[in-house]
């Protein structure tokens, strides 16, 4: 299958994420520069982490922008996978694909740690390798990342399954202990309501290789691999 | 404006200077001529304090491609890369503007890195703070972390290392070093060279603005009261503008136009321009009104003197303008073509079409004014070596003294600040920082590089020349507790005032002892960069001559970090016990002594613990590696337990001869290693140690339950030593916010 990642002026986890695409999955990846307007071959998109236009205004206020956003918008119309990852999915919420907003962290410093997540929904195509409710270690590095939504909008999110990690102690619970950032309900990745939209601030692209400390984001990639292979 | 006595002396420019600048000009200068000399000859610029003494660093060995002298130093690391450092001090605009300080400062070495060519692929930091019970020093903290966070983290560039330091002695001058490692491969190096007559001057990256003028003279001179005033001196950094260039900057280095580039930092056009065609044998003609300007009206005097961050010059060949521009548009990025390489060996400045300033670049450059200043060694220099252990009396409860000192602000956990930085981007970082070392694997190969940054300056203090040597001892020794083999170092030399002679002798002493150092474990200085006039009110820093090395691991498989892994795993000490507790974290924090002279070190000692420790760590037998440095043995130990997937305990119990309690659990004593191994691999490791000429001892052997116990002196709970370990720090944080 064919991997897009998209470049925008700032982005700085576009090598992670095609590292792991080309040479952890062992599959095809191009790296897609902003002003591209076409999405043409592509099986699934990356927006990659990172500081597009500098988070300046707001983080992934200006990134929304940028001409290869309408064909991400149509590539996710017409089904296909996107995954916003860290500032990606700060981009995604900006661009109305995935509600509700990442703002500062409760303790308003930039933090970069490894974190414990539960998988709450094994069953979208971002997690089908996860067992129900497996806890795992994905690392965070952001500055922004308090997941905030209207209360409706997180009884839709809570209701219909759509979130997909969240922050949890060892023992899988989502205390507030455990709450990096101080997330509403320790949301740390949702989907949109058809599923094939991800957002997630964790950066799963850290965490498939066991000499980086974690593999626990491996399944992530797997399982959007397994989607296309079905 | 006229030049006069008073005008001579704002520009930090003596009155024997000026009268050299006369006799080089045959003339008077213009006062646009008087500040390009001004900033040329400062301290920050020409090392004329420091240079007769450099040249004795040994800079050569077979893997270094590029010493001292361009933007950093180019070491081959096999195959066909090399990797590329350098270390660079920002400490007067840190003490001004803790944030924009420290920023700017990260911004300037990834500049110095990317421009000779390489991708940066990590960086690191040395920090030294004033005491805890200074008023300031919360403040600076947090500025300089959330600076160092915000430039590095925006620039993808992972800060995997560094160390921090608290000591009354930086109350009036902190110290921000900071140190990039590029990659590169061998045959695509560029350099800081204008040559071929005709070739285009181009400037590229952010416009020019009136910031941070004469900031390289700002950094040559004490403090006084008010410092503070100088503010608008400090740059201030725009991240993102420097992500664009350095993707712009790696575009273009695939072409073939490109003949020279620099960065534009200390001393910004001015220094670039005028050391670019000084290399080059050249001279260079620029044209102001071509330059890209923030604001209307500047003057030649500010364009070729602002230190505006983000900004780049390179000479290209001729014919290749457009597509240069092209590139650098692609990215959003001001380019512009401001002169060209000429004939003459002269930097020539025009506005309005009229020729405005016109110097011998040799006269800025290898003929700046050079002094070997009086030195002499400080009438309170034997008194501080003095110490009768008989004096110091020994604490009642050596427990309590154990959680003192991993709770004291050098040895407790820094997990506050680099939890700020962005350790893990570009998915390299194996070993992330609070290990001895960091190391970060290069893709695409079985290789890795492990990098450290040290520097102890109350050895320093109490005798400069050894404290120069236990400094590189101690950064290679860290390294081999990594498994890697010292390529090369870099050196960031912080002083006070080099015009006091008791200052100059601890800077010839400390470059003596670096240079000892050097020579007996045979590692290169290819680059660095010296700090003077770190003094205010007349009080100076302890000499801090701070060491980043960078190492080579063959084969990543074969890598060791600090912390206990098994129960029931031996340890071992690589090296002597070793005798005295002069100069130690524990005479300071508990008896309140800077005293007793630094630890004894033989080099020849040292080199055969390393090469003991680095052959078992490659044959596969070490499970655990740890340096014994601040805290000696004890707080040593206590770190091992530390494993931050599970804590370990210890049971160590060894025969310990005339030695006193304190001095066996907190001596400092050089030279010694601390690994843990399977029972089934100690013979191996005897026999590895009998081959290198180290000696090995047994001292305990790892425990389950996290429990600490040393020689019936010591009984403690790790789970407790940890908490404090690690409260330290945000708890003073807190506190000082709170006004606690």
């Amino acid at each position: 299958m064919k991997f897009a990642i998209i470049v925008f002026p700032g982005s700085n986890c576009d090598h992670d994420a095609y590292h792991v695409a080309k040479h952890v999955l062992g599959q095809e990846a191009d790296y897609v520069w902003h002003k591209e307007v076409s999405l043409k071959g592509f099986d699934c998109v990356i927006l990659p982490g990172g500081f597009s236009y500098g988070d300046y205004l707001r983080t992934g206020a200006i990134a929304r922008f940028s001409p290869v956003m309408s064909a991400v918008v149509d590539f996710a119309g017409k089904g296909g996978l996107v995954l916003g990852i860290c500032n990606g999915f700060q981009i995604l919420t900006e661009a109305g694909l995935l509600p509700g907003v990442l703002m500062r962290n409760k303790g308003l410093k930039f933090i970069c740690s490894q974190v414990k997540l539960k998988v709450e929904n094994n069953s979208t195509p971002f997690t089908n390798q996860y067992k129900p409710a497996e806890i795992t270690d994905i690392p965070i590095a952001h500055a922004d990342g308090s997941y905030f939504a209207e209360k409706d909008t997180i009884k839709l999110l809570e209701d219909t399954g759509r979130i997909v990690f969240r922050y949890c102690d060892a023992n899988g619970q989502a205390s507030d202990s455990a709450n990096p950032n101080g997330s509403i309900n320790n949301i740390a990745a949702i989907v949109n309501e058809k599923g094939n939209v991800m957002g997630t601030m964790p950066h799963p692209e850290r965490a498939c290789e066991a000499d980086l400390g974690s593999a626990g984001g491996l399944s992530v990639f797997k399982s959007i691999l397994r989607g296309f292979l079905k | 404006m006229t030049i006069n006595k008073q005008v001579i002396k704002e520009h930090g420019l003596s009155d024997g200077e000026y009268a050299r600048i006369t006799a080089i000009l045959g003339r008077e200068p213009n006062l646009l001529e008087l500040g390009i000399f001004s900033v040329m000859w400062s301290e920050h610029c020409s090392y004329k304090s420091s240079r007769i003494h450099l040249r004795n660093f040994p800079t050569k060995g077979p893997a270094v491609i590029q010493g001292p002298g361009e933007n950093a130093g180019v070491v081959d690391i096999g195959g066909e890369l090399a990797v590329v450092f350098k270390m660079e001090s920002h400490n007067h605009p840190s003490f001004i503007e803790p944030y924009q300080g420290a920023a700017t400062g990260v911004g300037g070495i990834l500049r110095d890195v990317f421009t000779m060519g390489a991708r940066p692929v990590a960086s690191l930091n040395s920090l030294r703070f004033g005491s805890f019970e200074n008023k300031k020093t919360a403040h600076l903290v947090e500025g300089v972390a959330a600076g160092i966070a915000g430039y590095g983290n925006c620039m993808g560039v992972p800060t995997v290392g560094g160390e921090v330091y608290f000591n009354d002695c930086y109350n009036g001058n902190c110290l921000v070093n900071a140190m990039t490692v590029g990659l590169l491969k061998k045959d695509k190096i560029f350099k800081g060279n204008a040559s071929g007559i005709g070739n285009p001057v181009i400037y590229v990256g952010s416009k020019t603005g009136r910031d941070g003028i004469h900031g390289a003279t700002m950094a040559s001179d004490v403090f006084g009261e008010g410092g503070e005033e100088r503010r608008p001196t400090v740059q201030v950094g725009d991240p993102f503008a420097e992500k664009l260039l350095l993707e712009a900057c790696l575009e273009l280095f695939k072409t073939d136009y490109v003949v020279g580039i620099q960065d534009m930092g200390a001393a910004g056009l001015t220094s670039s321009s005028v050391e670019m065609a000084s290399r080059g044998g050249m001279g260079m003609e620029i044209d102001m009104d071509l330059v890209p300007r923030r604001e209307e009206g500047m003057s030649a005097y500010e364009i070729m003197l602002s230190e505006s961050q983000e900004r780049m010059l390179l000479v290209a060949k001729k014919g290749a303008e457009e597509e240069v521009e092209k590139i650098f548009r692609k990215w959003d990025l001001d380019v512009s073509v401001i002169g060209r390489v000429v004939e003459g060996g002269s930097i020539q400045i025009f506005e309005h079409g009229k020729l405005t300033a016109e110097i011998p670049v040799k006269a800025l450059t290898d003929d700046a004014p050079l002094y070997d200043r009086p030195s002499k060694r400080p009438d309170y220099q034997d008194e501080l070596q003095r110490l009768d252990i008989t004096t110091v009396p020994l604490p009642k409860d050596l427990n309590d003294t154990l959680l003192k000192l991993v709770s004291s602000g050098n040895i407790a956990s820094k997990e506050f600040i680099y939890r700020q930085y962005d350790h893990m981007v570009r998915t390299d970082t194996v070993v992330p920082p609070g290990s001895d070392a960091a190391i970060v694997r290069i893709k695409g190969t079985d290789k890795a590089i492990a990098m450290t940054v040290d520097c102890n300056p109350v050895y320093c203090y109490l005798d400069p020349f050894r404290g120069g040597v236990i400094a590189v001892a101690e950064a290679a020794r860290n390294l081999a507790v990594s498994g890697a083999s010292p390529l090369a170092l870099t050196d960031c030399l912080n002083f006070g005032n080099p015009e006091r002679p008791e200052v100059m002798w601890q800077i010839k002493e400390a470059i003596g002892g670096i240079r000892e150092a050097c020579l007996a474990l045979g590692v290169p200085v290819i680059g660095g960069n010296v700090s003077l006039y770190n003094e205010t009110s007349g009080k100076a820093i302890h000499p801090t001559p701070t060491i980043g090395m960078v190492g080579l691991i063959d084969d990543m498989k074969y890598r060791a970090t600090q912390w206990f892994k098994n129960a029931g795993d031996d340890i071992f000490i690589i090296g002597a016990i070793g005798k005295g507790i002069g100069g130690s974290e524990y005479l300071r924090v508990i008896h309140g002594l800077e005293k007793g002279g630094a630890p004894d070190i033989d080099l020849a000692t040292e080199k055969k613990v390393q090469d003991a420790c680095l052959h078992a760590i490659k044959a596969g037998i070490i499970v655990s590696a740890h340096d014994l440095s601040e805290g000696g043995l004890a707080v040593g130990i206590t770190e091992a337990c530390f494993n931050p997937e599970k804590l370990f305990g210890a049971s160590v119990d060894f025969e310990m001869g005339d030695l006193r309690p304190d001095e066996l659990l907190f001596g400092e004593a050089q030279s010694r290693i601390i690994v843990s191994v399977n029972k089934k691999d100690v013979k191996r490791l005897e026999e590895i140690c009998v081959g290198a000429g180290a000696v090995l001892r047994r001292i305990g052997k790892v425990t389950k339950e996290p429990q600490l116990t040393i020689n019936g002196f010591i009984s403690a709970d790790v789970s407790v030593l940890i908490s404090a370990w690690k409260e330290t720090l945000p708890a003073f944080i807190h506190n000082s916010k709170a006004g606690v």
